[in-house]
């Protein structure tokens, strides 16, 4: 069924077909409607699920640990401060392995105050241990909460996941969602069944102690599931390909690279606008593409470094780590390192800036420039009022 | 692809007024977009809100600059914004007053209309008499005065959203609709 | 104001109090008062939630501060002697 949706009201109906039976929740801008449309469909019946509105996120995140542990599978979203209070229980939920899903309204971290959309508050998560999915619409953001169920709760996975939604660009857009029926995502996401859970009938402990003797190795256990999730990841979309008949091409999406001179690497909303100024671009016969991030934890090295034969290559940060370049630009670099192409990092898109059509015309021809006479520099800061008259 | 912008007040419905029309063209087998100018939302505030339909999926995720269509939920918003700003030189204008629309004082050579969805929303009593909602009468004029999503397309779109007096809300569409001065 | 990034201040700070915030403009609706009908009551300036009820001396009639009155109507709605209508603001 063809319904008229925001990402926040996609995002709390895939909860629902996905049956989630606990969610906790304290809400936040912009992520606020997802914790509001949760209670409702609960407080109606029409989901069977415990609903709690917890005191903080840390909390929130907290009563989720639990609940998995039970063998519930559970449900809660957030965004920017939030997601920074729950930051050391998001490295208790991937450190003791429990399958939470949460999508988060990507927006900027204060001060000072701001309460639009950027990525910095999940990038600065990137560490801790959760998958990350970033979404280009709506459409994607149901699909992907469920895909990421499917993924996060493989037993071979058992990692947690966020859901990356652009904050108000996509959580408060109204746009078409196909809402799949429910025997078809049962179909596609059987229940959670863990072995072992907590339960009184047979007591163990959980979380406990762990020594010097075995930490390495549990550290290593989840790198290597981590990096297993990234096969679990395509076959994940391809089966969600055969029963919905749509999916999003793995963990990079690539959209006309294969005969391009330059490729963008650029993750959530603003690709979509990326790909429009392409196929803008390619009429005038430029060779120019977009590899869309769509999965940033596990890293796509393998997909980033089937990249290397592009002689330029340009990747959007929507945040700035106060280091040597953005976040997303530094891990590309570093899984190209050794190739001869010339890698520039476009800064851009921050704490509510609109990524217009324009700005991103101006990176292509910028990266075909650099094509021709080398490069420029190597941080530039997209639609930054300089003085320049470049915006 | 058909752009439009709705110029409104916090609290007169300008960002449902944009849902509901991309609703009524989404299940008239069209796709569409509607967001807000993301802003802090206070009541009687200037707000803007934005409306794409097209043919093809949507893929911008960018602001509308260059509008086919202008909707103003409020004439004085018009001493105190730009309304036709970017406004495209074959657009339209449908302005919410009880005036002619020569006596706007719009300098445009687009097509201006006027509804007065003030006194259909107050007649119906849609939403305080400080702050009558006003945004469902209008959506009824536009659909006369564009004519690319049918009215009843809008009215059930209204019937679907609107969170209360749902018959009063696509009465007023209709009203608006049918009181369309040429 | 600020032309690029190198005028900043580097510390975030607003050139003005909040009186510079002309919320006037947020009107639909505007209050007028019927001096004949008003008794001084004062509950108009007592529940105006934008302190634009102005009364500069005990005694004296009330006036609307019209640069920032947003239109709320709470004025007219808790006028005792019905002294306060809202009316369309003009074109």
């Amino acid at each position: 069924m063809i319904d008229a949706l925001t990402a926040n009201q996609a995002a709390a109906i895939a909860a629902k077909l996905a049956r989630i039976e606990v969610a906790a929740v304290y809400p936040i801008t912009p992520q606020t409607t997802i914790s509001e449309m949760m209670a409702e469909m609960v407080s109606r019946g029409e989901l069977d699920a415990r609903f709690m509105l917890m005191e903080s996120e840390h909390s929130a995140m907290s009563a989720l640990i639990g609940a998995s542990y039970v063998g519930a599978r559970t449900f809660t979203a957030t965004s920017s401060h939030g997601l920074a209070l729950m930051h050391e229980v998001l490295m208790w939920a991937s450190g003791v392995r429990r399958p939470i899903v949460m999508p988060v309204a990507a927006r900027t971290i204060g001060g000072p105050w701001n309460i639009w959309g950027e990525h910095m508050d999940v990038i600065t998560e990137r560490d801790v241990g959760w998958m990350q999915f970033y979404c280009e619409n709506n459409q994607e953001v149901l699909d992907t909460v469920l895909m990421a169920y499917k993924v996060s709760e493989d037993p071979s996975v058992m990692l947690p996941a966020m859901v990356v939604i652009d904050g108000f660009i996509l959580t408060h857009t109204v746009d078409a969602v196909s809402v799949p029926e429910q025997h078809l995502v049962d179909e596609y996401l059987p229940s959670f069944n863990p072995d072992p859970v907590l339960n009184i009938d047979d007591p163990r402990r959980f979380g406990g102690l762990i020594m010097p003797d075995w930490w390495t190795e549990f550290r290593y256990r989840i790198a290597l599931d981590m990096e297993g999730a990234k096969k679990r990841i395509q076959e994940a979309d391809a089966e969600f390909g055969k029963i919905f008949g749509r999916n999003y091409g793995g963990l990079v999406e690539n959209y006309r690279t294969d005969d391009a001179d330059v490729v963008l690497v650029i993750a959530g909303s603003a690709a979509g606008t990326a790909k429009e100024v392409v196929d803008h671009l390619r009429d005038e016969g430029l060779r120019v593409g977009v590899a869309r991030m769509r999965v940033f934890r596990p890293f796509p090295s393998e997909e980033i470094a089937e990249l290397n034969s592009k002689d330029v290559i340009g990747v959007f940060d929507r945040s700035y780590t106060f280091g040597d370049g953005g976040a997303m630009f530094n891990e590309v670099r570093s899984a190209m390192h050794g190739s001869d192409n010339i890698i520039k990092n476009y800064v851009g898109g921050l704490g509510g800036r609109d990524v217009t059509a324009a700005h991103i015309e101006w990176i292509f021809r910028n990266m075909l420039d650099i094509l021709d006479n080398g490069l420029d520099r190597k941080i530039e800061w997209v639609g930054l009022r300089d003085g320049s008259g470049r915006w | 692809m058909i752009e439009i912008r709705f110029h409104g007040r916090g609290g007169q419905g300008a960002v449902l007024a944009s849902e509901i029309l991309a609703r009524a063209a989404i299940m008239e087998g069209a796709n569409a977009s509607a967001f807000p100018f993301f802003g802090v939302e206070r009541k009687g505030s200037p707000v803007t809100a934005f409306c794409r339909i097209d043919d093809r999926p949507i893929r911008l995720h960018t602001g509308i600059y260059e509008p086919d269509h202008v909707v103003v939920l409020d004439q004085a918003l018009i001493q105190l914004t730009d309304v036709l700003t970017g406004l495209k030189d074959d657009g339209t204008v449908l302005v919410n007053s009880p005036h002619d629309p020569e006596d706007l004082g719009l300098s445009t050579d687009c097509k201006i209309d006027t509804v007065d969805a003030t006194s259909i929303a107050l007649e119906r009593r849609l939403g305080s008499k400080s702050s009558p909602i006003v945004n469902t009468a209008i959506l009824g004029g536009f659909a006369r005065q564009c004519e690319f999503v049918p009215i009843k397309a809008i009215l059930d779109s209204i019937r679907y959203m609107a969170p209360i007096k749902k018959e009063e809300n696509a009465k007023a569409a209709l009203e608006a609709y049918n009181r369309w001065r040429e | 104001m600020y032309e690029t990034y190198r005028d900043l201040p580097p510390i975030q700070i607003t050139t003005e109090s909040t009186k510079g915030n002309q919320t006037g403009t947020w009107r639909t609706f505007r209050p007028v008062i019927d001096l004949d009908k008003c008794d001084r009551c004062y509950t108009c300036w007592i529940f105006c939630p934008d302190v634009s009820i102005i009364v500069e001396e005990e005694g004296d009639y009330p006036s609307i501060d019209l640069i920032h009155c947003k239109g709320c109507g709470i004025c007219a709605n808790d006028c005792g002697p019905g002294a306060i209508t809202m009316e369309r603001e003009p074109l």
